[in-house]
């Protein structure tokens, strides 16, 4: 087994490498499902790259309730992330989902990498002229937000 | 004394606060416009839990979080 199931990384992420490792210590657990998802980032709107900002200790906590919540089906959640600046056409975002079939694994990918996107406290910059630009446009307010609002 | 830290893009140094209760905070910050804006739709967590209302006590050393709108992948 892997140990560590959330792996974050300065810079792009290594895909061949991160599932590469991730497959090769998971096929003797008698999983007969691996389904993973590699996000890359694209080029439009003229941007340079994406930039992230990550805040470890609440993404760990929501990360270990993914954990806990794939354990009941007997299927584990994987998850590799990068911390800062990322190329065009490289990867920021990596998940994977192991079940003993398939179904589970393939309707727990598509809810946990929704739930991602609303959920972890990461936050997501355009790289316009080298500077960082915040995506405010295409980030979600986290629930109950506002409590301190007017 | 609390810590409050200010996450993402919300460009601030941590700062300390001498309040007894979340809901406190609200003063603190009424006249702050910049903060006010980023308040509107962020949300809040004490010592790494998110909270669902203000009525939290708080001791001396606990952390408040302020996590603006959030875009991972």
């Amino acid at each position: 087994m892997v140990d560590n199931l959330l792996e974050l990384y300065s810079g792009p992420l290594k895909v061949d490498d991160i599932l590469n490792r991730w497959y090769n210590s998971l096929h003797n657990e008698n999983f007969g499902a691996f389904i993973s998802f590699v996000g890359t980032v694209r080029d439009e709107d003229r941007i340079e790259g994406l930039s992230f900002d990550i805040y470890e200790p609440i993404l760990k906590n929501w990360f270990n309730m993914w954990q806990e919540k794939a354990k009941k089906e007997g299927a584990i959640v994987l998850m590799a992330h990068s911390i800062g600046d990322v190329p065009l056409h490289k990867s920021s975002y990596i998940s994977a989902v192991c079940s003993p079939k398939r179904k589970i694994a393939l309707k727990m990918i598509d809810e946990f990498v929704e739930d991602f996107k609303k959920s972890a406290p990461i936050w997501k910059y355009d790289i316009v002229d080298r500077e960082r630009v915040y995506a405010k446009d295409r980030s979600s307010a986290l629930p109950n937000s506002g409590l301190l609002g007017r | 004394m609390a810590i409050v830290e200010f996450l993402g893009p919300i460009n601030r140094e941590t700062m300390e606060v001498d309040i007894a209760n979340l809901s406190e905070l609200k003063e603190v910050f009424k006249d702050d416009k910049e903060i006010q804006e980023w308040l509107e739709n962020s949300a809040i967590a004490v010592n790494d839990t998110m909270v669902s209302h203000l009525n939290i006590p708080l001791l001396s050393g606990d952390k408040i979080s302020l996590l603006p709108p959030v875009c991972g992948g």
